[in-house]
């Protein structure tokens, strides 16, 4: 990986051509798909110095910095997975926005899946306990019958839809 | 049983409200070097004033030095430089500089007015070593061991209490390593 | 002079604040009651004198009175006067009287709408309002003051009011917010007032729920104008960024979402009561941490006011004693009792619990995402960022579950229905749900998966609810007839999910089909995308009040024809010198087209974002249907109707000495 990593900076003096401190660039692709890939990649990595904005919408030189490793390194061949570690290797995993499946990580993604399946457990026992109580009181006892109706007839209990 | 449950609520309350507590007044834009622990990454750039002479990370073999990212454009620097020249002067400490996407002429005009604290000036004007180092605003200031490695990383002006505090326990630590 | 009064009837405001925390609720405990008769003037009297606050300090901003800091700092005087008037809540101080006045007003709201209630039960509920106030009036007071003064050195004219924040949608987002946020102030001081006075029953439900919903659809307001406002203000076109702040608002409006929906069962059959108390506590705190959040600097959003540590653990302070007393009286005085109610596999019970899985599960997942960050840098587990690619991934599932939950479930019954039964119902909505995410596909170009999901589940709640009125509609004296009959309230459940479903498709399409690009333009170079042509015709030059504009134009074709003309802008403001890009939009419901001006790459080419946003405008409108449902329905007949009757009750309660009504008995 740091070999990889090696040669691509080896590589970065076509990223030296021509260019002033800080220029605007705007991105050529071959198809369309490619240019689809390129946005979807920016939209995952964040700047690293901004106030939570991911590089595609940020306009600090950083981010047009960081862009541009994106393009070259797209052009280069890269995948998403290596283009994303070699901004990671250097920025740390908080230009991340979608956190790695670590241990530390394992909490945060496992949230949703335990809360659903707490919460569909909690109910399925509301449930069956239900039945099994429905099953001991689905019928008043007649001192509980009238109770009701003394208590009916005493308030004027309008009943709701 | 079912009473207890009800607490949980409450100390998972109590939990959040200390780690919140623990947030306030941090930065939460503090960003730790991802470097540390590792080299300097290669790189072959020309030196400030001597444009024929070509430089790479052997600069920082031989003894413990800082590395600090500057430009003429940004002012937190110009508020820094007076302490780095009083830490290059009084406490001897060896600075090497990365003048980070600059203009030459600037840069040196900058050091002939201002004092030259720096052993000697990395040019990298479109900011390759910068972008290797992680380095996303300037001023940054590093601690590089004797043999090239990476020890710490300050983001932000340095002065005589970020000297003492921060910098020169990690200074000390790998002198006396080294 | 005025700044000073203005300081004077805040302090005047927290004093009436503080006894109405604690007379009314003395008088309730004790037994007297003209202790408890205290709440209603002493209500008016808070509400007043804060209004009163917050009119001053609009003075100062109208008349530029820079010696106050606070309009020094966020307005000046070549602003438009109705930007002065919003640059009231522009800033930290400003914007926390605007909370502070909401409350009062709440306040205010349900000691004049209350009649019906018994006095102990008002009196309990005013007295926690009251409580509440207190500790933002403190808050205000002591380290947030508006009225400030920088005297003897008046700055000649003001910082200005942020570019981003001039602007109509600044006008009215953070009051509608703040009504959603304040609002459930109200289902959480009833939810207290219960659990003090033990009187937990189907009829607190019925109390507690038209302020739950008047609130939820204020929120949901305040939402979607936050989210439009991002849209179009930004210049990026993206219309929900998981960002803290973003979170911050979303997370009550879940919590009240389950909220209302577990009122709803509470009310109707007098069970889970433990759980919507719950649910009512938790909705505030989550307002709550959402104020905390926005104005203590840890998290970083580009939404945050300024951050300042002492603020900070005062508001954190302020936050903590009161969830964590609510939630202990809770702990300790919520029922355990066991309801021997009996349901059905298919009953609406369960569909409703159901329903509120899902939506606690998602308000679990954004609070997770949102402060995990902090959790792992308390651990020292080093800095994590958690956005977009995560919350979407996660967060859509739960969506459509909840959706397709929904649909079914319109058609249970309470207590039992026939599950071969639903099933039926719901073969017709499964075939159009199919048909119409299929033709979405062919129309739009493509099949991706979270968009049929989408549009399907969006169609499944459209035609169940559709199905639903239809046979509840059915009368011999004919379908119209049949319709009237059928209560506001039952519509405005309809209208808010039928709000749910236009917002689920405007999210599912524009997410899937939008399409963006950037081009480097120069005039006369004409680009095309979905069908559509823009030619850049150039830039010309444009005066503001208070800024310069560099303005695109651009004409936009359609198979030949004008479409429109379209005229992005770069503003640059005189006074704070920040560079604003306006977006320049064609709107329509079926699609927005969307062109933002970027840098300047040369003498006369520019980097030009274009952006084809299908169904976008679907995403608010929903919202609004949403609101309107939640008015509909708290204006239903049995709202106004039963107070006559409820009045005859309360005062036969009162009569008895304030003890519970019949009612209990039979649950």
């Amino acid at each position: 990986m740091r070999l990889l990593l090696l040669a691509i900076t080896l590589v970065l003096p076509v990223w030296a051509a021509a260019q002033q401190e800080n220029p605007a660039a705007v991105y050529e692709f071959d198809s369309r798909s490619q240019e689809v890939r390129f946005q979807n990649l920016l939209e995952e990595l964040r700047c690293p110095k901004c106030q939570n904005q991911n590089i595609i919408d940020s306009n600090a030189p950083i981010s047009k910095d960081m862009r541009e490793r994106v393009y070259l390194m797209m052009q280069e061949g890269a995948s998403n997975e290596e283009i994303t570690n070699s901004l990671v290797a250097r920025f740390g995993e908080f230009v991340r926005y979608k956190p790695k499946l670590e241990s530390r990580t394992l909490l945060l993604w496992a949230t949703p899946v335990l809360a659903v399946l707490i919460g569909v457990l909690v109910v399925g026992g509301v449930f069956i306990r239900s039945r099994r109580h429905g099953a001991q009181a689905a019928e008043l006892s007649d001192e509980e019958r009238e109770k009701a109706s003394r208590a009916l007839s005493n308030y004027d209990s309008d009943a709701s839809r | 049983m079912k009473r207890l449950v009800l607490f949980v609520p409450v100390v998972l309350v109590v939990v959040l409200g200390v780690v919140l507590f623990a947030g306030i007044g941090k930065d939460p834009n503090h960003l730790e070097s991802v470097l540390i622990g590792k080299p300097v990454p290669a790189f072959s750039l020309a030196a400030l004033k001597q444009p024929g002479q070509s430089l790479d990370s052997s600069v920082f073999q031989g003894e413990v030095s800082l590395l600090n990212v500057w430009g003429t454009w940004c002012p937190a620097c110009r508020d820094e430089h007076d302490d780095l020249v009083w830490l290059a002067r009084e406490r001897g400490i060896p600075i090497i500089g990365l003048n980070y996407k600059d203009k030459r002429e600037a840069a040196m005009a900058w050091l002939d007015t201002l004092g030259d604290p720096y052993r000697l000036n990395i040019f990298d004007p479109e900011g390759r070593l910068g972008f290797d180092l992680g380095v996303y605003g300037a001023p940054e200031t590093y601690v590089i061991d004797s043999k090239g490695i990476v020890r710490y990383r300050h983001v932000g002006p340095v002065d005589e209490k970020v000297w003492q505090q921060d910098l020169e326990p990690v200074v000390r630590k790998y002198r006396e390593q080294g | 002079m005025y700044p000073e009064l203005g300081q004077f009837a805040l302090i005047l405001a927290l004093l009436l604040a503080v006894l109405l925390s604690i007379v009314p609720l003395a008088g309730s405990i004790t037994g007297r009651e003209s202790l408890q008769l205290f709440a209603r003037p002493l209500a008016a009297g808070f509400f007043v004198f804060t209004a009163l606050a917050f009119a001053i300090l609009t003075h100062a901003f109208m008349v530029d009175d820079f010696s106050v800091a606070y309009v020094a700092n966020n307005s000046n005087s070549m602003l438009p006067w109705y930007f002065k008037f919003s640059a009231v809540w522009g800033g930290h101080e400003g914007s926390l009287l605007l909370w502070i006045l909401m409350l009062a007003g709440w306040t205010l709201a349900v000691s004049v709408f209350s009649r019906h209630l018994p006095t102990v039960m008002t009196s309990q509920v005013l007295s926690v309002l009251g409580m509440v106030s207190v500790g933002f009036l403190l808050f205000i007071v002591l380290t947030s003051n508006p009225f400030d003064r920088l005297l003897p050195n008046v700055p000649a004219d003001g910082a200005d009011l942020n570019p981003l924040l001039q602007d109509f949608g600044l006008i009215i987002h953070p009051p509608l917010l703040y009504m959603g946020y304040v609002g459930f102030s109200v289902a959480f001081a009833f939810a207290i007032a219960a659990l003090i006075n033990g009187r937990l029953d189907a009829a607190w439900a019925r109390w507690s729920r038209p302020w739950t919903t008047v609130a939820w659809a204020f929120l949901s307001l305040g939402i979607a104008l936050g989210s439009w406002w991002a849209y179009y203000e930004l210049g990026w076109g993206g219309w929900w960024f998981w960002d803290p702040v973003e979170n911050a608002s979303l997370l009550p409006w879940l919590s009240g979402t389950a909220l209302m929906h577990s009122l709803a069962v509470t009310e109707k059959r007098g069970v889970f009561k433990s759980w919507t108390v719950l649910l009512a506590i938790v909705t505030f705190s989550l307002s709550l941490l959402g104020t905390f959040l926005v104005r203590s600097g840890v998290l970083t959003s580009v939404h945050a006011f300024a951050s300042d540590p002492e603020r900070g653990v005062f508001l954190l302070g302020l936050l903590g004693i009161t969830i964590i007393s609510s939630l202990a009286l809770y702990a300790l005085r919520a029922p355990v009792v066991h309801s021997r109610s009996r349901y059905g596999s298919y009953s609406r019970e369960i569909f409703l619990m159901l329903n509120n899985v899902m939506l606690v599960a998602a308000t679990l997942l954004v609070l997770v995402g949102t402060l995990y960050p902090l959790v792992l840098d308390f651990l020292d587990l080093g800095r994590l960022s958690i956005g977009e690619p995560f919350f979407n991934l996660t967060f859509s599932p739960l969506a459509i579950a909840a959706g397709l939950l929904l649909g079914a479930g319109i058609f249970s019954r309470w207590k039992k229905t026939d599950g071969g039964w639903i099933g039926r119902k719901l073969l017709w909505p499964l075939a159009v749900s199919i048909l119409a995410a299929t033709a979405i596909m062919v129309i739009y170009g493509g099949f991706e998966p979270w968009a049929f999901a989408g549009c399907f589940t969006a169609v499944w709640i459209t035609a169940a609810t559709l199905t639903d009125i239809w046979d509840k509609s059915a009368s011999k004296k004919g379908r119209w007839q049949g319709m009237r009959r059928l209560s506001r309230s039952y519509y405005g459940m309809v209208l808010g999910h039928l709000g749910v479903a236009i917002t689920m498709l405007g999210a599912s399409v524009v997410s899937n089909y939008g399409i963006e690009r950037e081009i480097r333009m120069v005039p006369g170079d004409s680009v095309t995308m979905a069908g559509y042509q823009f030619n850049f015709l150039g830039m010309t030059q444009r005066q503001g009040a208070n800024f310069t504009a560099n303005v695109g134009n651009f004409e936009v074709f359609r198979d030949g024809r004008a479409v429109s003309t379209i005229r992005p802008e770069k503003r640059e403001y005189q006074v704070r010198r920040d560079m604003m890009t306006e977006a320049g939009i064609d709107a329509s419901l079926s699609r927005d087209l969307f062109v933002a001006v970027g840098e300047q790459l040369s003498s006369n080419a520019w980097a030009i974002r274009i952006q084809y946003k299908p169904l976008i405008r679907c995403l608010w409108l929903g919202a609004l249907f949403m609101a309107c449902g939640g008015f509909l329905a708290i204006s239903d007949r049995r709202y106004r109707v039963r107070s006559k009757l409820a009045a005859k009750v309360a005062a036969q309660e009162e009569a008895a000495g304030g003890k519970s009504a019949p009612t209990e008995a039979l649950s």
